[in-house]
């Protein structure tokens, strides 16, 4: 046997998995949707939880919808299903940027978006993604459902403000406005590795000028964020090199503490610059 | 099953599992892998393990038509699913799986170890994508690691084998 030894659980209702989870988040139990972070640190031991939650077969889990202009995006969704087609216009075009950087296919078809998100890596494509699009998510336990926006959810290396008895029951993606361009780079040692920096952009022109702009950074901090100074820098003015060079330096600018400040800037700047050329 | 640790007998669970096309039912942990059911409960030792963490692929297998790593699912949730590894791949026991044959003619495999991971991830690859380009096969099999590092006769084997499969021959 690989992993240590757990306790099984396969609730069917929700009402049912929240109730399991109160029970067992105090003796360390935790939740298991797609499998691809935990299962192997199971297998190393380095994770051994008292209880499994499995949520695989909880009715309605694996549904994505788009209602009232957002992207629904159920606990049990795999990678795989967020392609071009998951949603109309500008925000299914960015996610089929994105998906094919998240590990193989084998992993992208059993892993989770919403898994993602709890497990917070800093270097996470669909983590960014929230942050940059303000995705709301939801989490529910016996005290009820609230609604936590992705900037707040997001805390650091592997933490989030999930309390251990919640459930993300929910990401809710807004779509984009049709003139919205979008563009993603990532920079990894290794297809499907770990992202060094990824950056994230979408934006519009109108009257010839940049609008609504987002310039999301991951990667190289411990959580990943929009960058204030590079959307401020960017936002007005006529989309061209100069302008997305100005945007590069101030996401350079606004990093913090990183281990080697000159290759990271380098590769932030880099990442920035080849988003927005995407984009464009 | 020989392996059952002293106290896991509260938590085994009954299974039934449609393993290359047939029924199989069985007594398992819930911490047995799907990948050690395969080779130690029902001996379809096709399917190799070499990491364990989800790394190297080898031990890739397709769950309900999927490629998925069976070392990162546990037995107990596939009940109810249907799963072919790569014992179930050929159409009979003297055909092979015209990716088996063109791994063959164009040495394809090595060692083998890394064989059924690339075969079971490649069937499914070629069905979304009948005519690829040598790129397109090189992002697909990113994810099994070849230690002989053959990966340019896998490669040409991979697209003889799409054009034979366009051909239905």
């Amino acid at each position: 046997m690989k992993p240590a030894a757990f306790e099984y659980h396969m609730p069917r209702t929700v009402e049912e998995a929240v109730a399991i989870l109160a029970r067992v988040a105090p003796l360390d139990g935790r939740v298991l949707a797609g499998g691809q972070t935990l299962v192997p640190a199971m297998a190393l031991r380095l994770a051994r939880p008292s209880h499994l939650v499995d949520i695989n077969r909880v009715a309605g889990f694996d549904r994505l919808d788009v209602r009232d202009g957002m992207l629904e995006i159920g606990p049990c969704v795999r990678h795989a299903a967020l392609d071009r087609s998951a949603a109309p216009g500008p925000l299914g075009r960015l996610l089929g940027l994105v998906q094919p950087h998240i590990a193989h296919h084998p992993i992208r078809t059993r892993g989770t978006f919403c898994g993602s998100l709890a497990n917070a890596d800093a270097a996470s494509e669909w983590c960014l993604t929230a942050v940059a699009l303000d995705a709301r998510i939801e989490a529910r336990s016996g005290r009820g459902t609230r609604s936590i926006p992705a900037d707040a959810f997001l805390l650091g290396y592997m933490t989030t403000s999930l309390e251990p008895d919640e459930l993300l029951v929910r990401a809710r993606l807004p779509l984009l406005p049709d003139d919205a361009r979008v563009g993603f780079y990532e920079y990894a040692r290794r297809a499907g590795d770990f992202a060094q920096v990824m950056a994230l952009v979408t934006y519009a022109v109108r009257g010839g000028v940049v609008a609504a702009p987002r310039i999301a950074l991951g990667g190289l901090e411990s959580r990943p964020r929009r960058m204030a100074g590079a959307e401020a820098a960017i936002v007005g003015r006529v989309p061209d090199a100069l302008a997305f060079r100005s945007a590069a330096d101030a996401a350079a600018d606004a990093l913090g503490p990183t281990e080697d400040p000159d290759y990271a800037r380098t590769l932030a700047t880099t990442a920035v610059l080849r988003a927005l050329a995407a984009a464009a | 099953m020989t392996s059952v640790a002293v106290g896991d007998e509260t938590a085994m669970r009954r299974i039934g599992v449609t393993v290359n096309g047939t029924l199989q039912a069985g007594e398992v942990s819930v911490r047995l892998t799907l990948a050690d059911f395969l080779r130690q409960d029902l001996k379809l030792t096709g399917t190799h393990l070499g990491c364990e963490h989800g790394v190297c692929g080898a031990c890739t297998i397709l769950l309900d038509g999927r490629a998925v790593r069976a070392c990162l699912l546990l037995a107990v949730q596939v009940d109810g699913h249907s799963v072919t590894t790569v014992e179930g791949l050929a159409p009979s026991a003297t055909v092979l799986h015209p990716l088996q044959e063109a791994f063959c003619a164009h040495h394809g495999l090595q060692c083998g170890f890394c064989t059924p991971g690339m075969l079971t991830t490649l069937v499914e690859f070629l069905k979304d994508c009948p005519d690829p380009s040598a790129e397109e096969v090189r992002v697909a099999i990113s994810g099994n690691i070849c230690r002989c590092t053959g990966y340019d006769s896998i490669v040409e084997a991979t697209l003889s084998a799409a054009a034979n499969m366009r051909d239905g021959s």
